[in-house]
């Protein structure tokens, strides 16, 4: 890879379907274990990231996921125009969840995905406005 | 414990993956809800899951799990097996309810 290179892998996250939820993540998983990062790493990145898919499925209709990988860190930006998190506080809480009833019957919903999404991470910003839409970063520092 | 002692322990017929019956796994955990297995799990290699549906499969392979194993007679669907294929997961399924899949596994040493 040149130096400064950034590469970029954009995915679209179908909002209409759960059972394809997730596919995203796959193929992310696949490239890094394809580009050599290390299997710690590379579980961290795609479990933080399928929260992150599963997210805006459940909530936003789907949006888009973006990697970048830099030398030094990977960046996944998860981006959709859904309903926006009103209190980003709380829904960070563990335990605290807005999922339906017909989600949980799905095995999510437990109000663990975005303290996940932090805990795999080493740095997680979320910017949300309430009726436009959440945009989450997530970056990883590559050692 | 080898995969292939734990569908012989939990009488689990195999679905697919029946070339990795020799992986072993050093712990399994347990459990419906996928929020939790992807919170919690470290290094256990096989999920026991009355859930069915595509993000078991997918969970498991965030998780880095090798097997996931129904309980309760629960059979995947073509879709979970066509999945679990590509990405090299034995599914298996068992007649025996969670808590006896479970405390089974654990009498033969699983995770002790």
């Amino acid at each position: 890879m040149a130096e400064n290179e950034t590469l970029n892998f954009h995915f679209d996250v179908d909002g209409n379907d759960f059972t394809s939820a997730g596919e995203a993540s796959v193929k992310v998983k696949k490239l890094m274990r394809q580009l050599g990062f290390s299997p710690e790493l590379t579980r961290r990145v795609s479990i933080a990231m399928y929260e992150g898919e599963i997210n805006m499925v459940i909530h936003a209709n789907g949006g888009t996921a973006d990697v970048y990988v830099d030398e030094d860190c990977l960046r996944v930006v998860l981006a959709d125009e859904g309903p926006g998190i009103a209190d980003v506080e709380t829904a960070m809480q563990e335990g605290y969840s807005t999922a339906p009833d017909n989600i949980r019957a799905l095995g999510f919903g437990a109000g663990m995905g975005l303290p996940n999404m932090k805990n795999y991470s080493d740095e997680m910003s979320i910017d949300s406005v309430v009726g436009k839409g959440t945009t989450i970063e997530l970056k990883f520092k590559v050692s | 414990m080898e995969l292939s002692q734990v569908a012989e322990i939990l009488e689990a017929k195999v679905l697919t993956g029946s070339e990795h019956l020799d992986k072993e796994a050093h712990s399994a955990c347990g459990s419906d809800m996928m929020s939790d297995v992807l919170a919690f799990v470290k290094d256990q290699g096989i999920l026991l899951t009355g859930l069915v549906n595509s993000q078991v499969i997918r969970t498991t392979l965030m998780m880095d799990m090798g097997c996931v194993v129904f309980v309760r007679g629960k059979t995947p669907t073509e879709e979970m097996i066509e999945l679990a294929e590509n990405i090299g997961t034995v599914l298996m399924t068992t007649q025996l309810t969670m808590y006896e899949s479970c405390g089974r596994l654990y009498l033969a040493g699983l995770g002790r």
